[in-house]
């Protein structure tokens, strides 16, 4: 067990490596550093100004260099405007000088670096983008989750029975509506003046503050809609195998009433498969979380991402793109384990 | 003219009737749904019910079949109404269903001859046996009809992209401003922010989603299928190269992807070829990777088969090469020696990205189902007759694993179409007054709680779509188990 899950964990610094690699060589393409000179400085800047710029702030070293320095194993660039001021990554006014900064300046220190955009350091962004999007993922998972698994637990409780098909038919319609679809729909029906049902907000901004209902429901029904189907078909599949068991039949057969074989004997055994899909469904909330976002105006990890990406802020994407791919292979990991846990059968060598 | 109601003077009489049987029917579905649940909880905890008569929710059940009939008769009176009355009698409905007759002539004869044959014609006939997969089937069938229909010009009211000026924003049904004889009389279900008919945005931007969303998933079954199939058969080092890139792949959020990859910048973005003014652009770099695939795929499909045949195996492999070489040409390098294929750079990298996203999960699958396969006996039995490693995974385990596969492929499908929606939705690849759906509903969600038809629209139709594609692999799904 213990060399499994550091074999994993290697695995995973290893795709994390190659992954962020992908995005700083995507996000260094050198259009995008143009746009990037251009939106730091002037529209009009012309051809050669973006270089002497790119080259000034660094950008033009070969891609491995600048990649080791937001790592932090090279010394990071530093670079003198016309004045003779000296900056660079980990030179603050007031807290160091260029003399006392620390030359090594990368992730591996702690330092994510600047984002362009919301000038700011990228590291104390992030951390409190990602907690407003952890309320809102909370919220959809504490609807989702549940309501997905009552609904997958009765209809495969009876496979082929009328219950079973009206509620796989709910699941099944429920996962065809992506969430900018249900999101749209849910605002004109119960947000817009022309359906005139004004029940709830059609913008979550002040939800950031503070959660009421009027202003939360929304966004949470729309992340939890497209998931519930997914994860009630899974948990579906996986009763109604459980129902055919033999232990089950032997239990009928013994005499045990229908409800206690479903709470009693199949329940434990039929979620050991969900709870797989349910671990692997919070990467997947991730693309979710950016279209309800940027649909409702909340201002969580997923609106940053795509603010970050429209204004190629390098910085920020590449420790966006660290805590997503973070998210996906930590799931992944736990969701093996916690597998192994809950079935005593698998073993892991 | 006068503005168009929803169902015209013919509602005054019958939208009462409808209210009530829509009513009704929600009702009872409703009694039946929560009476069931209630006597299903009550079976499983052991209480048993004084039923002198059979459970309850069945006598409600006996109420719904007349009532969704009754209901879904009204419907088509509507329709019929509006394509027997004069035109504006029948309301917007009606007037709709005139302009969609052609794709309700084609979906009754469709279903007509399949059902007669239906006993003929393999696992597509036996689709004819599932309802589910039957509406599926007629949902699908309904856009592709229009799509097909929208390319002979006939189903579309307006230009799509055409602006008439005062047709901002106006509800469904309002008269055109200045028509003249010639034009259709009113937009039916309203003008968008740039005063275009969204009926006829909705029914042209079909045609963009049916034409890339199931191509791309051919292409990503290719590149799935010719990856995942050595992976799975040889295993050892191979397999764990390849599945290490795929999971890379799918470790990668979609979104993130999408906007890194489908950019402007991107697009300009490439490798100077020294010594030429070429630059190998980005779209062009990954799309003649991945368009190389499906070539691959069909040269090793027929050379494997007919290699003792030299004669035979020249012919289809030579027309492979040809064919295929030209459209691969024309498609990925934009350098077709004719000049007929070729695809605007929005529109590769669009299909690019998507078919990158999703040849990771069809490789795992295919994968999958080889590692499964190549243990059963008439593998062996290949393997002792002394055939290659590729003849057998291409001709014996492929076309054993073609049942989950067709389920995934229609599945897979919907996927595209939610992906391709997505990236219309942040205002990706394609132009900005594109018809597809995606676009349209990124372009309509800004006045979302004023003018809520431009962007309702496009979702229904795009959520139809899905459901449709859901629904028809569930039918699939469930017909080809009983082999």
């Amino acid at each position: 067990m213990g060399m499994f899950i550091l074999r994993r964990v290697g695995v995973m610094l290893l795709t994390a490596f190659c992954l962020t690699f992908i995005v700083f060589f995507m996000t260094n393409l050198y259009p995008n550093l143009e746009k990037l000179a251009k939106t730091q400085g002037n529209f009009r800047m012309s051809d050669e100004a973006v270089v002497s710029y790119l080259t000034r702030e660094g950008y033009m070293a070969p891609l491995p260099v600048k990649y080791g320095r937001w790592l932090g194993v090279l010394p990071n660039h530093v670079s003198t405007d016309e004045d003779g001021k000296t900056t660079g990554k980990c030179i603050r006014e007031g807290v160091n000088t260029p003399e006392t900064a620390p030359s090594y300046c990368g992730v591996i220190q702690g330092e994510w670096g600047y984002s362009s955009v919301f000038k700011d350091d990228a590291g104390s962004i992030i951390s409190k983008r990602l907690g407003l999007t952890g309320w809102l993922a909370l919220l959809a998972f504490a609807v989702m989750i549940p309501l997905a698994l009552i609904i997958g637990v009765l209809a495969g409780m009876r496979e082929g029975s009328r219950m079973d098909r009206s509620l796989s038919t709910f699941s099944i319609a429920s996962s065809a509506t992506p969430e900018y679809v249900s999101g749209v729909i849910f605002i004109a029906v119960f947000a817009s003046s022309a359906f005139g049902l004004k029940w709830f907000k059609g913008s979550a901004t002040s939800a950031m503050d503070d959660f009421t209902w009027a202003n939360i429901t929304l966004p949470v029904a729309t992340i939890a809609l497209y998931g519930v189907g997914y994860v009630a078909r899974m948990t579906r599949a996986s009763m109604a195998e459980v129902m055919t068991a033999q232990y089950i039949r032997t239990a009928r057969l013994k005499g045990v009433s229908f409800g206690n074989i479903v709470v009693k004997h199949a329940l434990r055994n039929a979620l050991i498969a969900p709870f797989t899909v349910i671990m692997l469904q919070f990467p997947y909330l991730l693309t979710g979380v950016v279209i309800t976002e940027t649909l409702f105006n909340y201002k969580g990890f997923g609106w940053m991402l795509v603010q970050a990406a429209s204004n190629n802020d390098i910085d920020l994407l590449l420790g966006g793109s660290v805590v997503a791919v973070v998210v996906v292979l930590l799931t992944q990991l736990i969701s093996d384990i916690g597998y192994v846990f809950l079935n005593p059968r698998i073993r892991i060598s | 003219m006068e503005p168009l109601t929803w169902t015209g003077a013919l509602g005054t009489i019958l939208n009462p009737v409808f209210t009530f049987a829509v009513l009704g029917l929600i009702l009872s579905v409703a009694g039946y749904v929560l009476l069931n649940t209630f006597e299903n909880a009550q079976t499983a905890f052991g209480v048993t019910a004084n039923r002198a008569s059979g459970p309850n929710s069945e006598y409600v059940l006996k109420f719904i079949f007349p009532i969704a009939a009754f209901t879904i008769l009204l419907c088509a009176v509507y329709l019929l109404t509006g394509i027997l009355a004069p035109y504006g009698t029948a309301g917007i409905i009606g007037e709709l269903g005139v302009r969609l007759l052609p794709v309700w002539i084609a979906l009754v004869v469709t279903f007509y001859l399949s059902i007669t044959y239906k006993r003929k014609l393999g696992l597509y006939g036996k689709l004819f046996d599932s309802p589910i997969g039957m509406i599926g089937f007629a949902i699908v069938m309904f856009w592709v009809f229009t799509a097909v229909f929208v390319a002979m010009d006939l189903i579309i009211t307006h230009d799509p992209l055409g602006q008439v000026s005062g047709m901002k924003n106006k509800v469904p049904g309002t008269p055109l401003r200045g028509a003249e004889d010639g034009d259709y009389a009113h937009y039916l279900l309203g003008g968008d922010n740039l005063a275009r008919d969204v009926f006829s945005r909705v029914v042209k931007g079909s045609q963009v989603v049916l034409v890339i969303a199931p191509a791309a998933t051919l292409f990503a079954f290719m590149v799935g299928i010719t990856l995942g199939l050595p992976a799975g058969y040889f295993g050892g080092k191979l397999d764990t190269i390849i599945s290490f890139v795929a999971n890379l792949v799918l470790a990668f959020p979609v979104i993130l992807l999408f906007f890194l990859l489908v950019t402007p910048e991107i697009r300009a973005a490439g490798i100077p070829i020294p010594g030429t003014e070429y630059i190998w652009k980005v779209p062009t770099i990954m799309a003649s990777i991945l368009f190389l695939f499906p070539l691959v795929f069909l040269v090793v499909l027929f050379d494997s088969r007919y290699f003792t045949q030299p004669a035979k195996r020249n012919l289809y492999v030579g027309l492979t090469v040809l064919i295929g070489g030209y459209i691969y040409l024309g498609m990925a390098w934009n350098a077709d020696p004719l000049g007929i294929i070729s695809i605007d750079d929005g529109v590769l990298i669009v299909f690019v990205a998507v078919v990158f996203v999703n040849s990771p999960t069809v490789f795992r699958i295919v994968r999958g189902l080889v590692l499964d396969i190549k243990t059963r006996d008439y593998v062996a039995a290949g393997q002792t007759r002394g055939e290659g490693p590729w003849y057998i995974m291409l001709w014996e385990i492929l076309p054993n694993a073609r049942g989950p596969l067709i389920v995934d492929f229609c599945l897979r499908i919907g996927y595209t179409t939610i992906l391709l929606g997505t990236l219309g939705f942040f205002g990706l690849g394609l132009s900005s007054e594109s018809p597809d759906w995606g676009t349209t509903i990124n372009s309509g969600r800004r006045l979302l709680s004023v003018f809520p038809h431009p962007a309702i629209v496009p979702a229904l139709a795009l959520m139809s779509l899905v459901l449709g594609l859901n629904l028809l692999a569930d039918g699939l799904r469930e017909e080809s188990l009983k082999d």
